[in-house]
């Protein structure tokens, strides 16, 4: 006899779907549908369920990015001391791009997030898993200019 | 001066290992527990101590930890809440990065109080470093047999484990915390019933914030009434104020509830950056109402705050000076929390970009006189009456910014411009 289509996953496998999809996007780089697909039936769960979890969580990417992703942040404290505003007007003009793009060589995405939790050394931002703290427009040219050195 | 417990051991070459730890006075506390005290007792020690949770609420732990069922045939489990994202609080960061056994053994000892044999961490998926010294530490721990099976020959075992969470500000709540451990959507759940007794899968849990955890250990070490020694009778113990914005010195400082806003500013902090004016305050966190410089000497602890029509929140003391536009802070502010809100009900889904929109247009110069009207009936019409508190957390920088500083909103209905800019 044939094995009926799991589609209830026992709650204790069911838990593993952040981590499921941390490791999907690892592999692709982002969330595909493809990568969605493998993750939706490995834990026997319907599609829709795990692109409502994928655009539910802003640590998921749903489209492709830039080798680093430099996530500026929007804070109020990083706001208050000069950052977030002036920090992203300043990688827009130095990088050419809008928020949200990738520049052309597909080296930098360009973001904002909400909060760091680094208020106490504002303003912030990360790139890729590292966090950059105090940041001003000299500490951005020397960051880019290295992550540009890697690369040539 | 008062002596620093929960922030001892920062300034120490490689605070995070649990060489360092136990160098320091570490997991001492652990098998005192095991050998001398019931579970019973553990509950009555850390209720004697008026520990109150400290991840915002300010619930006493000890009483939450009695609503834990007794028998012991119910699996049980404790969540350790390191989901950190109230802009302005900074402080579970620094623990986790900078001391984590302190909170590990806080850990198992309430879940030795509470007969639980499983406990998870969940992290913000953004803490990268935070979520490498969970697990160094965690499989250090289970190393020296302080987590696992039958704990330093105890009979008590525990097993702990990390869960990186994936982005959402709402899953600091607890029941939002579960439903994101159980791999949802980060909503929160209708409470009653609470986690204590329906929590993750089902099954009765008790969610702690970081902070309040790593208060355990000390409190065992030294007892309830050293610990009552410190803070104001219904605020006891020491509390890790986070400080941003206008002042000289922003970070952390440990200091016991209680202590003056005016001290932790103008000593701690070093006073108001370039001899500004002091303007205003959020005295625990974005989602707290603000005070201002009129309120300097209120005393920082829970009631005191409640009184002053604020909150404690997780002390996150947020200063602005005379050159902050309020309307901008207020702006800020909801861009947050309509970024993060879950969706799931509608006050709070379409209030906050509804607030978002008009405080956008009046920093625009094309503000309406009925606006402020507008922002005050979204605001009501939220508190309160949203599925969790994160209506609250919105509504709240809106009505005390309009309580407080109203002429400024007018300024830019009237004059299409910003009354600090001008």
């Amino acid at each position: 006899m044939m094995e009926p289509e799991v589609r209830v996953a026992d709650p204790a496998r069911r838990s593993m779907l952040l981590t499921a999809l941390y490791i999907a996007q690892e592999q692709y780089g982002y969330l595909t549908r493809d990568a969605i697909e493998r993750v939706a039936n490995r834990l026997g769960l319907p599609l829709t369920e795990v692109y409502s979890m994928a655009s539910f969580y802003t640590l998921y990417r749903t489209q492709p990015t830039g080798r680093y992703v430099l996530q500026v942040c929007e804070g109020l404290s990083c706001h208050l001391v000069g950052g977030a505003e002036r920090l992203v007007d300043y990688l827009r003009k130095k990088l050419g791009i809008e928020v949200g793009e990738t520049t052309k060589d597909g080296l930098f995405t360009l973001q904002t997030v909400q909060c760091l939790a680094s208020c106490g050394t504002s303003p912030a931002m990360r790139v890729n898993d590292a966090l950059y703290e105090n940041m001003t427009a000299e500490k951005v040219d020397e960051l880019i200019e290295t992550l540009r050195g890697y690369h040539v | 001066m008062f002596e620093k417990v929960l922030t001892r051991n920062f300034g120490l070459p490689r605070s995070e290992t649990i060489d360092v730890y136990i160098a320091n006075g570490g997991y001492q506390a652990l098998p005192k527990v095991l050998r001398e005290y019931t579970p019973e007792q553990v509950i009555e020690i850390v209720t004697a101590s008026g520990l109150r949770g400290r991840g915002g609420a300010g619930f006493p732990a000890g009483r939450k930890w009695s609503f834990m069922p007794k028998d012991p045939d119910i699996e049980k489990y404790v969540c350790v809440n390191t989901d950190e994202g109230e802009p302005g609080t900074f402080k579970d960061r620094e623990l986790v990065e900078k001391d984590p056994h302190q909170i590990i053994e806080g850990v198992i000892i309430a879940s030795y109080a509470v007969g639980a044999h499983r406990a998870f961490v969940y992290i913000r998926g953004e803490f990268f470093l935070g979520v490498k010294r969970w697990i160094k530490a965690i499989d250090d721990a289970y190393a020296k047999g302080f987590l696992g099976k039958n704990i330093l020959g105890s009979g008590f075992s525990l097993d702990l484990s990390v869960h990186r969470g994936a982005g959402a500000y709402i899953c600091g709540e607890e029941t939002a915390l579960i439903e994101s451990l159980e791999g949802k959507r980060g909503e929160p759940r209708k409470k009653p019933p609470y986690p204590a007794s329906v929590g993750l899968w089902g099954k009765p849990t008790l969610v702690h914030n970081v902070e309040t955890l790593a208060n355990v250990p000390h409190i065992i070490n030294r007892g309830a009434k050293w610990y009552t020694s410190m803070g104001t009778p219904k605020s006891t113990g020491p509390k890790i104020f986070c400080v941003s914005g206008h002042v000289r010195n922003r970070g952390i400082f440990e200091l016991p509830l209680g202590v003056p806003l005016r001290e932790i500013i103008y000593e701690h902090a070093g006073g108001m950056a370039f001899d500004k004016k002091l303007k205003a305050i959020i005295p625990g966190g974005a989602s707290t109402p603000m005070l201002t410089p009129d309120q300097i000497d209120i005393t920082m602890d829970f009631e005191s705050l409640e009184a002053a029509g604020s909150m404690l929140g997780t002390g996150a003391i947020i200063v602005m000076n005379e050159d902050t536009c309020m309307v901008d802070v207020a702006r800020r502010l909801m861009h947050f929390f309509a970024h993060e809100s879950c969706g799931r009900c509608t006050p709070c889904r379409v209030g906050t970009h509804h607030m978002l929109s008009i405080l956008e247009r009046l920093e625009h110069g094309e503000g309406k006189p009925e606006d402020m009207e507008s922002l005050e009936e979204i605001a009501r019409g939220m508190r309160g009456l949203t599925f969790c508190p994160m209506g609250d957390a919105a509504a709240n920088p809106i009505l005390s910014g309009l309580k407080l500083f109203r002429d400024e909103y007018e300024y830019h209905v009237k004059q299409k411009r910003c009354a600090v800019a001008a």
